[in-house]
């Protein structure tokens, strides 16, 4: 590629790059700011660009207005229990798939990937009736539980597991005098921790951010997660865009940290999966 | 729910010695080299064990899929021949044929929301992926620095919530306040392309989420500036697997960048196209929060942000059809259905044709 390597083409290349990353920060930035100030500046044309004093003010009012703290714990404990559930479901399930001849292994995985092309909004009716059933309304569980053993966490981790668990370490393993489950406890949970980085951090994610299925079986407000409380927000004091800017940053803060740390090995795991498939 | 097979309290023990429940394996064996007095009923424990395992530890996904994805899909497919308010319970329920598949067909909302959905697929989906692949091609022409940098900044979008940023682009489109007007008034003034926007015929300020005719493109802007990333990181995926020396061969025979591009990444880009493609046409025929949050749940002024899914669940949870409600679900999965198998007829054949020659 010498024809790149001139520097006016080379400039092109990082201004395109660069300005396309400013557009993808700015809403960021501008959450920010506007969580700085109180209504009469936000409403003020031109808008404010740079932050203003008015945080404390803000965070004061949005938290009358909201159980904000509440609906984060729900947030954390709801995410916190898909992640562990998934990456135990889904590390076995990977475990079966990748290290054991069974009859019928193929057609199962086949029928799992095939389910992963079956669009959530099919089931989207009777999910309700059957947490309603259930009891479960309100309930973080109602959020969890059916995606505890999804069949993408699977899928990754079988891919995984099957490179990074040598079928010998096993059967030493076996005549070591581990069941089967030891197997698993004992020889691949060790082996597989950066799976288990990378499915846990999608699952986490993927949950905080669960907006429609919240939408459906979160019917109080001290059950809420945070999209939900976000979006009750913007009824309730819909011109009040400080207070709802300092929540909305709020929520996506602990997510934005996160994704800092370790956004490399998510990148990685997300588009691993694409790839192998 | 089903856990592993009786955890560590059933580990066996091949030499028959009273260490069960002992922690350590791996302990030097007096005598025997090999176990030679296990039982028989050991053996056959250990034996069937080992071939029931493996349904075992794959079971969590088929019992929960039993109950929370083919049941509801199933119970859908049911109620979608029904007439049924679910404040009345099931004894409410009313069989009435086909009647809401008739009747779909001939509501204009549901069309009008069909046609929606569609617009929103095309114009929020083409530009995610044209933005997408020179921009893979640029961050994979390893020819820039901070690489990881760039790519994680154009992926933060897709990590934080739709309801947040739907939220922050309310305020971005907002007619007094919002940063959009804001910027096309600074640049009609300082940039001189106020001819511009006369041009778009754009009367400052723009009222994006109030006139009909904007929602639909505001909605659009916001899907393309979270998805435009996610899309970048799978073709830098794909294209890090095309061999270096095809370009160097290539450069040898005098091939400009263009002719490579053409002829070298795109063909080989194919398959991941396919596959990116197809999860954007799934991902884009059921857009519900973006629309949900910038219309405030309504789908906007004369229903020109109402997709199906916004009314599916509006006419499932707020005017409580539960039938029609369950038989648009079927017609949207019959859609999506349709056009996976013509992207396939469109793009993947030829993709998986060119990776098999």
């Amino acid at each position: 590629m010498q024809a790149l390597r001139s520097w006016p083409a080379k400039l092109a290349l990082y201004a395109v790059l660069v300005s396309m990353a400013l557009l993808t920060a700015f809403p960021f930035y501008w959450m920010f700011v506007l969580a700085t100030h109180d209504r009469s500046t936000i409403f003020r044309a031109p808008p404010p660009m740079w932050f203003g004093t008015e945080l404390s003010a803000n965070y004061e009012r949005l938290v009358s207005t909201l159980p904000f703290w509440r609906n984060a714990w729900n947030s954390l404990y709801t995410a916190l229990m898909a992640t562990g559930t998934t990456l135990f479901f889904c590390s076995l399930a990977g475990f079966g798939f990748a290290m054991y001849d069974f009859k019928g292994r193929d057609t199962l995985f086949g029928f799992l990937l095939g389910t992963m092309m079956v669009p959530g909004l099919l089931g989207i009716i009777p999910y309700y009736l059957i947490m309603r059933w259930l009891g479960w309304i309100n309930l973080p569980r109602a959020l969890y539980a059916p995606g505890m053993a999804s069949a993408f966490g699977i899928f990754l981790m079988r891919q995984y597991i099957a490179s990074a668990v040598p079928a010998d370490l096993l059967d030493a393993g076996r005549i070591d005098g581990l069941s089967e489950f030891g197997l698993y406890r004992r020889v691949v949970v060790p082996l597989i921790k950066p799976a288990f980085g990378t499915l846990g951090i999608i699952t986490f994610v993927g949950q905080w951010n669960n907006f429609m299925g919240a939408l459906i079986v979160l019917k109080e407000r001290t059950a809420y997660t945070l999209p939900l409380a976000l979006r009750s927000l913007q009824g309730l004091i819909s011109t009040d865009w400080g207070a709802l800017m300092l929540g909305t940053a709020l929520s996506v803060l602990p997510l934005l940290v996160a994704f800092a740390v370790g956004s490399r090995r998510i990148i990685e795991g997300l588009t691993a999966g694409a790839l192998k498939g | 729910m089903a856990m592993g097979p009786g955890g560590d309290s059933v580990r066996e023990v091949p030499h028959g010695a009273g260490t069960a429940g002992h922690p350590a394996p791996a302990l030097p064996r007096p005598v025997a080299a090999h176990p030679p007095t296990v039982t028989g009923r050991h053996r056959g424990s250990s034996w069937w064990k080992r071939r029931a395992a493996p349904y075992v530890f794959i079971s969590p996904f088929f019992i929960l899929f039993a109950v929370f994805g083919l049941y509801p899909i199933l119970f859908s497919f049911y109620l979608s021949f029904h007439s049924w308010n679910a404040v009345g319970g099931l004894g409410s329920m009313e069989w009435v044929g086909l009647e809401n598949y008739t009747y779909l067909l001939t509501d204009p909302w549901f069309w009008k929301s069909l046609w929606n959905t569609v617009w929103l697929l095309i114009v929020s989906g083409l530009p995610q992926h044209l933005i997408a692949i020179p921009l893979a091609f640029i961050l994979n022409s390893g020819l820039v620095r901070l690489r990881n940098l760039f790519s994680a900044s154009y992926f933060m979008p897709y990590i934080t919530s739709t309801v947040a940023v739907a939220m922050i682009f309310t305020t971005i489109y907002g007619t007094q306040y919002g940063a959009l007007n804001a910027a096309l008034a600074w640049l009609a003034d300082h940039a001189r392309l106020g001819w511009l926007w006369e041009r778009l015929g754009l009367e400052l300020p723009v009222n994006w989420l109030g006139r009909a005719a904007y929602i639909k493109p505001a909605i659009a802007i916001l899907v393309v500036w979270r998805w435009f990333g996610w899309n970048t990181m799978l073709y830098l995926a794909g294209l890090q697997t095309i061999p270096r020396e095809l370009y160097e061969a290539a450069m040898v025979d005098g091939a400009s960048i263009p002719q490579q591009f053409r002829w070298i990444t795109l063909p080989l880009l194919k398959p991941i196209a396919f596959f990116a493609v197809t999860l954007t046409i799934i991902g884009n025929m059921q857009l519900f929060d973006e629309p949900f949050v910038l219309t405030g749940g309504t789908g906007g002024t004369s229903e020109s942000g109402l997709t199906v899914a916004l009314y599916l669940y509006r006419t499932g949870f707020e005017w409580l059809y539960m039938g029609s409600a369950a038989a648009m679900s079927w017609m949207l999965f019959v859609i999506i259905v349709g056009m996976s198998i013509l992207n396939f007829r469109l793009m993947g054949r030829a993709g998986l044709e060119r990776r098999g020659g």
